[in-house]
Formats: structure tokens, C-alpha cells, sequence
């Protein structure tokens, strides 16, 4: 191990990548307002994992609107409070940048497996 | 000013508690021991020699062995001379350890940059690009070098294609984001020259 790998395990928090390219999750986002402090939902695919330890970072695309939106966190962010998985998807590659183009049916990702509702 | 010789760890990013990013260039600094201390009187100006690292004594020439034993300091892997204003605070075999920097602080970095081998005038120089198509033929060329009959030769100092890199570095300014004592570390915002593993002088500005 290297030791800016043995540095970022100080900083880095215990999260793991408990999701893969194609699955749809829930980023909890903390977002700061003055004083207050909420937590906002960004949900969509996960098109992209990149980096490893502390830069580690994914991609989630959702639509909104009709308009294509696709924010990057960087998964040891304290800005990500906190991730769900909603459902897994079953995908044939680690990039998903194909679902850019797309619209309606062919921009979807197939389900691989239905989650037992506890864990979703 | 004084200063440490540090090992370039290799660089990461940290975040604030609002999740921006700093990036952070980590070093394993000192401990380095006082080689030598040089003063006005014996040598004609004030310095420190620190030195950094261990290397196996057969390595080293043997005028450099005799210079390092009769300092109590064999086996020294690198030297180098930090200039001070007064050197009664320091003595020989004292040790410099990089609690001489504080979180906050600005210090200088000093390196060798990365070699780049002999590079072209847009990579060494930053010239523009000519066009790519539209029948242009010449595409990273310097262009014209001169004027003609006078003067006849090439103006001294003309940026040509020629070796890149591999040259001594200084970046000024770079902030102290975090000092580890116990374990010789120190990291700065921002990048510093040279690759990961290389020796670099950490110097401490104002």
C-alpha cells in the first residue's frame, strides 16, 4: 500500500460503493442554507464509478423534467449524508454515457433482481 | 529561512465539512539532523547543512563518508544548505522535524521538475498551434527565427524546441493545510514539481 493511500485512510469515511453502474439510488444531499441544514434527494442511474479511495466518485443521471441531469459526488463527500439503493439495474458495461442520447424506452435500464423491501 | 528536506509522497484531496475540495500534496518531511553549522567567522556567511534520509555507507564517495562521520551523521542519503540570519540557536546533531511548520503558514517548495526530453516549442514554450487542415503543412512548427541579411544569425535567447524539465523548481506560497509530528508528515494546498519519491526542500517563507 502506498502511503497516500495509508494518508487517505485518516480522512476517508466508512462508506463503501454498495451499488454498481445501472442500479437507481437515492443520494441524500446535505445542503446548507444560512443557518439551516437539509437534506435534499437526488435519485437516478448511477452511469458512472470513477477513482479509487479517497477521490473515489460516481455519476448519477436522472431526467427532470425532460431535461438530462447528471450530478457527480465524490463518495467520501460529507456533502453525501446518505445513499440508498432503489433498485438494481442489469447492464452490460461500466459506462453508461450510451443513456445520454436516448429517450423513452431505449433509455432505460433493465431490472436484474427485485429487492427484498427491507433493505430498499 | 530555515527549512526541511521532505519526500514527495504523491498528491489526494480533502474536504471541508461542507464537501468542497482541497487538493493536498502529502510529504514525509525531516527528521532531518544538523550536519553543519556555518558561521560568518569560520565561513563567510551564515548556514545550516541538514540532512535527510539513510543510505548504506558503501554508496557514499569517501570524502562525502569523512565529511558525514566527523559530524556524527554517516549514512546520510542527502544534504543540503539552508541559509539563517543567526545560527546560535542551532547546533550540530540537533534535529529539525517538521513541527517547524504550523497549519496555516505559507512555505516554499523546491524540486526538480519532471524531465520531459527534448519537447517541441508548443509544449516548451506555450506557442499556438497551427491550423490542422484547410491545406496547412506546417502544424507545431516555431515559424519564422528571424529576419534575414541583418542580422544574419539568430537573436540569443530565441525560444526553440530543446530540453524540457528535469530543471530545479521553485513553487512559492503554498499553504499549510496540515502538520502530522508523529509521523513526519506535512501536507500543502496545491502541487509541488517533481514525481513522487523525489527529494524536495520545504522552506519556510517570511
Amino acid at each position: 500500500m502506498s502511503t497516500v493511500e495509508r494518508f487517505e485512510n485518516r480522512f476517508k469515511t466508512d462508506r463503501k460503493m454498495e451499488f454498481a453502474p445501472g442500479d437507481t439510488i437515492k443520494v441524500y444531499v446535505r445542503v446548507i442554507e444560512g443557518e439551516k441544514e437539509r437534506s435534499q434527494i437526488f435519485q437516478g442511474v448511477v452511469t458512472n464509478i470513477r477513482g479509487s479511495g479517497m477521490r473515489q466518485s460516481f455519476t448519477v443521471r436522472k431526467v427532470s423534467g425532460g431535461v438530462g441531469v447528471e450530478r457527480t459526488f465524490p463518495l467520501h463527500s460529507p456533502a453525501v449524508a446518505k445513499i440508498d439503493l432503489a433498485r438494481k439495474g442489469k447492464v452490460r458495461r461500466a459506462k453508461l454515457f450510451y443513456l445520454r442520447g436516448k429517450r423513452g424506452k431505449s433509455a432505460k435500464v433493465g431490472e436484474r433482481e427485485k429487492l427484498n423491501p427491507e433493505s430498499a | 529561512m530555515i527549512g526541511l528536506l521532505a519526500e514527495k509522497i504523491g498528491m489526494t484531496q480533502l474536504f471541508d465539512e461542507r464537501g468542497r475540495v482541497t487538493p493536498v500534496t502529502v510529504l514525509a518531511a525531516g527528521p532531518c539532523p544538523i550536519v553543519q553549522v556555518k558561521t560568518p567567522e569560520t565561513d563567510g556567511y551564515a548556514a545550516l547543512q541538514i540532512g535527510f534520509g539513510r543510505k548504506r555507507e558503501s554508496l557514499i564517495p569517501k570524502g562525502l563518508q569523512g565529511h558525514l562521520k566527523k559530524h556524527n551523521a554517516a549514512g546520510i542519503r542527502a544534504l543540503k544548505e539552508v541559509r539563517v540570519q543567526d545560527t546560535s540557536e542551532y547546533k550540530v546533531g540537533q534535529e529539525l522535524t517538521v513541527s517547524l511548520f504550523e497549519v496555516g503558514s505559507k512555505v516554499d517548495v523546491i524540486g526538480v521538475s519532471k524531465g520531459r526530453g527534448f519537447a517541441g516549442v508548443i509544449r516548451r514554450h506555450h506557442f499556438t498551434c497551427g491550423r490542422e487542415t484547410h491545406g496547412c503543412v506546417t502544424h507545431k512548427q516555431p515559424g519564422s527565427i528571424g529576419a534575414s541579411a541583418y542580422p544574419s544569425r539568430v537573436i540569443k535567447g530565441k525560444k526553440l524546441p530543446g530540453r524540457m524539465g528535469g530543471a530545479r523548481v521553485t513553487v512559492k506560497n503554498l499553504h499549510v493545510v496540515g502538520v502530522d509530528p508523529e509521523q513526519h508528515l506535512i501536507w500543502v494546498r496545491g502541487s509541488i514539481p517533481g514525481p513522487p519519491k523525489s527529494t524536495v526542500l520545504i522552506r519556510k517563507n517570511g
